[in-house]
């Protein structure tokens, strides 16, 4: 089972990991964060794959991705 | 048991970036700091930061970093791995750095075959100083010193920094890659850690062009700037490696 | 004639246009971008040409292309920018070609930061590039004046067949003020016969700066010698502030920096503390003169600079140890404070 966790106030809202996912399983908050921004967040933790796509393409590292038990190798990186 | 799968690389520093959002520079930090990881070279490692929207390169990375005049920062790091061979040097440098004002210094370096490496951050345009013309600056485009779109019969067109180098004869790594969209990002670490480890085992020069955006000036969100680069800058600037060492026995 | 509130770097362009400055080269550097983002929309307008050059050193270079075929040409850069256009400025002063150069300085050296500065006074006053060469440098005060002199320097350019030099700084580059463009009163010249313009009906025009005959280059320098003598005799400009007999201290600052010794100076009147401002409006030729008779009522001299202490030799020098001399500024990008300059000047008149 793969987990993200969004550090909310790294986030400064550019919206790349909503446009990242697969599974489209990212949106924004509508609460905004220590700086102003409307930071990402996941809404539906149950369907995500651990693909690490939103964390690749984060420009602020704001992305960690923890997994337990097994995961599909789906690219070299 | 919980293990982490993607997390801030060791060689990448724990600061926010002062970076807009949607700024693709942080996925280039973060590609090279995982090299650096990946390589084990994180303590051996000097970059030379530029002048441009990431002079503060030097924040970002736990390495040591010189910062260096506007274009000379192949000069400054000709000059740091010649009197140290055994670092490994990276030149860090945008579209005005290296296309513009470092025209001289980037060929030469290439041309000499210095043993450093070059991250080349093309987003066509001059961030730092508020969105001016660069060389790198598509037909038609808006900047503030070409306010009636870039025209080539005044201008030129824009300059191919990976083909160009790629002409010269030395042995050189020269690729372009993309850091706007994720299988171009994952691509694009492939060629940084060519060029990396090209230079770790003292091979040739290298230069990794990364196609990058930025929302600020192009007057786009970060999600449209991304469709920006794909239909505008990929056809242009096609990805690819341009030159490998190997080329040069055919020569 | 009606006034328009603008930028000083936006003024600065109009002004150079309206003197008929219609060839500007240049490249983006902090805090005078301004001038040519203004200057890519307005100079279409006009007819003339904006070309944003590689470089600093290209757009120099360029200048010497342009001077060269004779036009009224001129560029803008802030000091990095300004220490890589020192080559083609000597090229230019040894060539005896027209040129404006504005800089609109930020703190140094190196990359130092983007913030106002007057550390380029040994640069702009003292040579900056190689060889006997001086430039005519004229340091505005207020953004007015900016257009005032920056309309003239280019007369003067050609007057003198010498490269001009307009010392701002950042705040004079980035604040604004109102302005008004007066119609430019210029003594005829006579006309550019030594311009390349092509060789038509006449002997070919060389223009170049090596002379490799020793008694031929001597003869350049002292040429160029005599246009400076002129220089010192013609043009030097300065302003009084509240000098008089009753003068404690004499002040000499210029640029902005000279406004807020003004503000000094009215806050000190009203505690009954006599302090005369002398403002020099060109920094070379320097006013010498003006400050060594400003200076004797006095019984102490402080020069104040946005600066480690440049100007401050000029006028020791000026003073002719008749009179101490002190200095005070600071630097980084640091503007001092009335309360600050107030503070040393008390400490000096004790």
């Amino acid at each position: 089972m793969p987990r993200v966790e969004i550090d909310r106030d790294r986030c400064k809202g550019c919206e790349l990991c909503t446009q990242a996912c697969p599974q489209q399983i990212i949106r924004m908050s509508r609460e905004i964060n220590a700086k102003g921004y409307f930071a990402a967040e996941v809404f539906d933790r149950s369907r995500c794959i651990g693909c690490c796509l939103c964390a690749v393409v984060c420009p602020d590292v704001a992305i960690t991705v923890c997994s337990h038990g097994m995961q599909y190798h789906l690219y070299d990186y | 048991m919980m293990k982490t799968i993607f997390t801030n690389p060791e060689s990448l520093a724990p600061n926010i970036t002062h970076y807009c959002p949607g700024c693709t520079h942080g996925v280039a930090h973060r590609l090279v700091a995982e090299i650096m990881d990946e390589l084990n070279v994180r303590e051996r490692t000097v970059g030379v930061g530029p002048v441009g929207c990431s002079v503060f390169i030097y924040n970002y990375f736990e390495c040591d970093f010189l910062e260096a005049a506007h274009g000379r920062a192949p000069a400054f790091a000709s000059g740091l791995k010649r009197a140290n061979p055994e670092l490994i040097v990276f030149t860090y440098q945008g579209d005005g750095d290296l296309a513009s004002i470092g025209t001289n210094e980037i060929i030469h370096a290439a041309n000499r075959g210095e043993k450093f490496t070059t991250i080349f951050i093309n987003n066509a345009i001059y961030g730092m100083t508020g969105g001016q013309m660069a060389p790198t600056t598509m037909p038609g485009q808006v900047t503030t010193t070409c306010p009636f779109g870039r025209n080539v019969s005044d201008a030129g067109y824009p300059i191919r920094v990976a083909e160009m180098l790629a002409t010269l004869r030395t042995p050189g790594y020269i690729a372009r890659g993309a850091v706007h969209l994720p299988h171009y990002i994952v691509q694009a670490k492939k060629y940084i850690r060519k060029a990396f480890q090209y230079q770790k085992e003292n091979v040739c020069y290298s230069m990794v062009e990364l196609l990058s955006t930025c929302p600020t000036n192009w007057g786009l969100t970060p999600k449209e700037s991304t469709a920006w680069v794909e239909e505008n800058m990929i056809p242009y600037y096609p990805p690819g490696e341009y030159k490998t060492p190997e080329d040069a026995e055919d020569a | 004639m009606a006034k328009i509130l603008m930028k000083g770097n936006e003024a600065i362009g109009e002004a150079a246009i309206k003197a008929g400055g219609l060839f500007y080269f240049c490249y983006p550097i902090t805090p005078q971008t301004e001038v040519a983002e203004y200057l890519a929309r307005r100079m279409p307008e006009v007819g003339g040409v904006f070309l944003q050059a590689e470089s600093e050193i290209a757009a120099s270079n360029m200048l010497f292309g342009a001077a060269a075929a004779g036009r009224r040409c001129f560029t803008s850069s802030s000091s990095p920018g300004i220490s890589l256009m020192q080559e083609a400025i000597s090229y230019i002063a040894g060539a005896q070609l027209p040129a404006v150069i504005v800089n609109i300085v930020r703190g140094g050296p190196g990359l130092g930061g983007i913030l106002p500065a007057q550390s380029d006074y040994f640069q702009a006053t003292k040579g900056g590039g190689h060889g006997d060469y001086r430039l005519l440098v004229y340091a505005p005060s207020t953004v007015q004046e900016a257009v005032t002199y920056t309309m003239k320097a280019f007369y003067m350019a050609d007057k003198y067949r010498n490269p001009v030099m307009i010392l701002g700084d950042g705040m004079i580059g980035q604040m604004m003020e109102p302005v008004e463009f007066p119609e430019p009163e210029e003594e005829a010249l006579p006309p550019k016969t030594w311009a390349t313009t092509g060789a038509k009906g006449r002997k070919p025009n060389i223009i170049k700066s090596l002379f490799l005959d020793p008694n031929a280059l001597e003869h350049n320098s002292i040429t160029l010698q005599k246009k400076y003598l002129e220089m010192e005799k013609k043009e030097i400009l300065f302003e009084r502030y509240n000098c008089s007999k009753n003068n404690k201290l004499l002040l000499v600052s210029y640029g902005t920096m000279a406004r807020i010794c003004k503000t000094v100076i009215d806050e000190l009147k009203k505690k009954k503390i006599s302090v005369g401002l002398l403002r020099p409006i060109t920094v070379y030729p320097f006013p010498y003169e003006a400050i060594y008779r400003a200076a004797q009522p006095a019984k102490v001299v402080l020069s104040v600079e946005m600066s480690m202490g440049q100007m401050v030799e000029d006028v020791e020098r000026a003073v002719k140890a008749t009179r101490p001399v002190h200095f005070f500024g600071r630097t980084g990008g640091i503007v001092p404070s009335p309360e600050e300059v107030a503070d040393e000047i008390r400490k000096l008149v004790a």
